[in-house]
């Protein structure tokens, strides 16, 4: 086996005399969420081997942004995890604002919690769906696009964009929300958070979700760390890390006097269990089953951060305050800052010769370390565990090839 | 039929065979062929609902009711296409199949008192054994494809099916052993009058029986959340991943078909067959309620009765299949061999206990019919009837049995 394993890969696909077949999963597969290739060793049902290959998706964003001023490369960080975009937005600008020590004012700091927490619920809402389609079934998926449409209409409201926003820019936002919007985010609450029990029926406790996803791909904090798992993938794991409480002050700052509490396993229990359904028997931390679960989480608290938000917005008066110059000088230097975003903590780099444009940009993806660990959770599982596993984790392939 | 014209109008009788064998083929094949067009409409519309849609709402008017039509025309002008690799004869065969596969089924399922293409006295195992037939063409579609998403998928549905052939077998014995015979006519003769006498109210075992065999027939003919040949998450398409065109239809039609086929079965050996749960025209008086000499008029409501009968049936697959999620392939097999095998056996036996206590059931059972029992082994065991028309009753006891407890 180990000196099969060994050879050429080439040898194996065309020799008849081993039992082990090369079975390309991918760039077009109807699970591989966008244009992710996958190869598979597999003996019969059993995958003895997986390697993911990226690139498909490549479209030189960060070579892009070293030619382009800061604020002009905020609608390339939309096509990065273009299902979170205002994330990526956000995350780009407070690396721009920190290298300029600037400080947005105190509306719209309240303002991009409330936006980057919808979007997150947005994200999550197809990560679950499209977990439903990859395990085989179809009805959850469009329950939850059926939600994120009212979320989109919310965000065309404010931007006119309904996938890449730009909203967020560097120095504030774009523009304020429209009159009445506040009223309609909370009526789309108001109706959503009851949905969120027929995503639980239908997946989260359901048994045969449950046989599917308990107990595959189980992900231990060790390797979680070793390979840089962030986000509801990390936080499966039991590893109680959120940027929003743990990050940088620039962005800590942001969540100041925000209640909430980290979606992760703490002793057998996450928190305010009794509102969730209970954990089933057969599920183990780390596993597909947990990391499914802490976004269903995640979505609930985000409801909960946007509430809170609305109020703060409301509260404040003064303006929202103009977004920076378009070909704002940046100070010489150099600027990394992480934030939590849906799929992880997303890392922007940029360093400046102190000319408007920045000398070098680079952007540390959440997915694309996600996504590393999966060989090692689909060595020895079934052909039909890939898609479960690389489901969990969440890809957005724009996100991981930039 | 064929008598008539060979009696009556002096026809030869190849011919009148042969003619009457066509005709029988040619409704059975628009029974298959229409209830596939109206099913895959029907499941288009259902999973619209369920999933908060519309469905087809242009084609042919407001509720689109030609779409299947229409995806039908633009398969037969879709481009006929190959696989290199592909093996010709037999990817070109492999549809053919399983459809045939399908549509012989049909042959022996009657749809109401005699309405059937060819009255079999085998007809349960003959319908079982034709159905499993369908399983060929998948596995020679896989081959032959040259592509290894299809093998995955034909040898899924080789071990799917070939395994769940055996509780499946079990669950349609037990309706057989009610009733005394493989003839899907008596079966469903036996159960005329009211829905108590339906053979899934005939006992605590019969009624969990049923729900074993509709597992079975879900897994039997690939229907979510046991779709693991084509499971479109994993394999593409599995077994058609490299089908198009009119070739693709006919696994479809295939699908469809041994959907309704399953449906069928599970009403007439369960649900009553053609008898509704109320027998009005016995209340009526205008049959005796064996239906042996039923008018026309009364075939044709039976023939609708067990149209319904079948088409719950197969709305409920549809229903499945667009709520679960699919199971892996090692549940499928745990399934089959933990759970469906050991409690059909079980109910099995435990029908078996229920006929040697309780022929007749709780209510009617009566010393007579037990003492009846006796009489009829005892009676066949000595005098073999040599002019038997009916081989196979000879094997079954129970028609004796009846004329005896008469």
């Amino acid at each position: 086996m180990s000196q099969i394993l060994d050879e050429d890969q080439r040898i194996i696909e065309f020799d008849v005399r081993t039992d082990e077949m090369l079975v390309n999963m991918g760039p077009q597969h109807p699970s591989t969420h966008g244009v992710l290739r996958l190869v598979l060793r597999t003996d019969g049902e059993i995958v003895s081997e997986m390697e993911p290959h990226i690139g498909y998706l490549h479209r030189c964003a960060e070579k892009i942004g070293e030619n382009l001023t800061a604020r002009q490369w905020i609608p390339y960080t939309d096509r990065m995890d273009y299902l979170a975009a205002m994330n990526m937005n956000l995350g780009w600008a407070l690396t721009v604002e920190k290298l300029l020590r600037y400080q947005v004012s105190e509306k719209a700091r309240h303002l991009r919690v409330l936006i980057t927490e919808l979007n997150r619920i947005a994200s999550h809402l197809v990560g679950m769906g499209a977990y439903g389609l990859d395990l085989g079934t179809f009805s959850p998926f469009l329950y939850a696009f059926r939600e994120r449409e009212k979320l989109l209409d919310l965000f065309e409201e404010v931007c006119g964009a309904r996938l890449t926003y730009s909203y967020i820019t560097v120095g504030g936002m774009t523009a304020d929300l429209p009159p009445g919007w506040l009223q309609r985010c909370e009526a789309f609450l108001d109706q959503f958070e009851p949905v969120i029990r027929e995503y639980h029926t239908l997946l989260t406790t359901n048994a045969i979700f449950v046989k599917r996803t308990a107990n595959i791909g189980v992900l231990s904090p060790e390797m979680a760390i070793d390979y840089g798992c962030t986000g509801p993938v990390l936080r499966g794991s039991g590893v109680d890390i959120d940027l929003r409480r743990d990050g940088e002050s620039i962005y800590t700052a942001m969540y100041d006097g925000y209640a909430f509490e980290v979606a992760v396993m703490k002793n057998g229990h996450y928190p305010r269990d009794h509102e969730y359904p209970a954990v089933p028997r057969d599920a183990v931390l780390g596993d597909c089953w947990h990391r499914f679960f802490v976004r269903m989480l995640e979505v609930v608290q985000s409801m909960d951060l946007v509430r809170q938000s609305i109020d703060r917005y409301s509260q404040c008066k003064g303006p929202l305050g103009e977004p920076l110059k378009l070909a704002e000088k940046l100070p010489a230097g150099d600027a990394y800052l992480e934030t939590e975003c849906p799929k992880g903590q997303m890392g922007f780099y940029l360093v400046s010769d102190g000319t408007s444009i920045p000398w070098r940009v680079r952007a540390r993806s959440s997915a694309f370390s996600n996504l590393a660990v999966s060989p090692e959770l689909c060595r020895g599982c079934l052909i039909a565990d890939v898609p479960a596993v690389i489901g969990s984790l969440d890809v957005v392939m724009g996100e991981i090839d930039r | 039929m064929a008598e008539f014209l060979i009696e009556t109008m002096g026809f030869p009788a190849w011919l009148s065979w042969t003619a009457i064998a066509g005709l029988s083929a040619f409704l059975i094949l628009n029974v298959i062929a229409g209830g596939a067009l109206v099913f895959i409409w029907a499941e288009r519309k259902i999973a619209a609902r369920i999933q908060d849609r519309l469905g087809p709402t242009r084609t042919g008017g407001r509720f689109g009711w030609l779409q299947s039509l229409a995806d039908g025309i633009k398969l037969l002008a879709k481009e006929d296409l190959m696989p290199d690799g592909a093996d010709a004869l037999l990817f070109r065969i492999a549809p053919y199949v399983s459809f045939c596969a399908s549509f012989c089924a049909f042959i022996a399922l009657p749809f109401a008192f005699d309405v059937v293409g060819q009255r079999l006295n085998v007809g349960v195992f003959f319908v079982v054994a034709v159905l499993g037939l369908e399983v060929f063409g998948v596995i020679l579609a896989g081959y032959a494809s040259a592509s290894k998403w299809s093998l995955f998928g034909a040898m899924r549905e080789a071990a799917q099916v070939v395994s769940y052939e055996v509780p499946l077998g079990m669950c349609v014995v037990v309706p057989v052993m009610l009733a005394g015979s493989m003839d899907l006519v008596t079966i469903g003769e036996k159960q005329a009058g009211w829905a108590s006498n339906w053979f899934i109210f005939h006992d605590p075992f019969t009624f969990i029986i049923f729900w074993v065999y509709y597992t079975c027939a879900l897994a039997s003919v690939n229907r979510a959340p046991f779709d693991l040949a084509e499971a479109e998450s994993e394999l593409v398409a599995g077994f058609h991943t490299e089908y198009s065109g009119l070739r693709w239809s006919f696994f479809f039609m295939a699908e469809y078909g041994s959907m309704f086929l399953v449906s069928a079965l599970a009403a007439i050996l369960f649900l009553g067959a053609w008898n509704g749960p109320i027998p009005v025209s016995q209340l009526l008086g205008l049959s005796d309620g064996m239906a042996a000499n039923a008018p026309y008029a009364l075939r044709l409501l039976g023939c609708i009765n067990l149209f319904l009968k079948a088409t719950a049936g197969v709305l409920v697959m549809m229903w499945i299949r667009w709520t679960l999620p699919r199971l892996r392939i090692d549940q499928v097999m745990t399934t089959c061999l933990k759970y469906c095998t050991p409690i059909a056996a079980a109910m099995f036996a435990g029908v078996m206990l229920w006929q040697l206590f309780l022929p007749g059931g709780l209510i009617a059972g009566s010393f007579q019919n037990a003492a009846g029992v006796r009489e009829g082994w005892l009676e066949q065991s000595n005098n073999q009837d040599p002019d038997n028309e009916d081989a196979l009753s000879d094997i079954l006891p129970s028609r004796r049995i009846v004329e005896v407890s008469r």
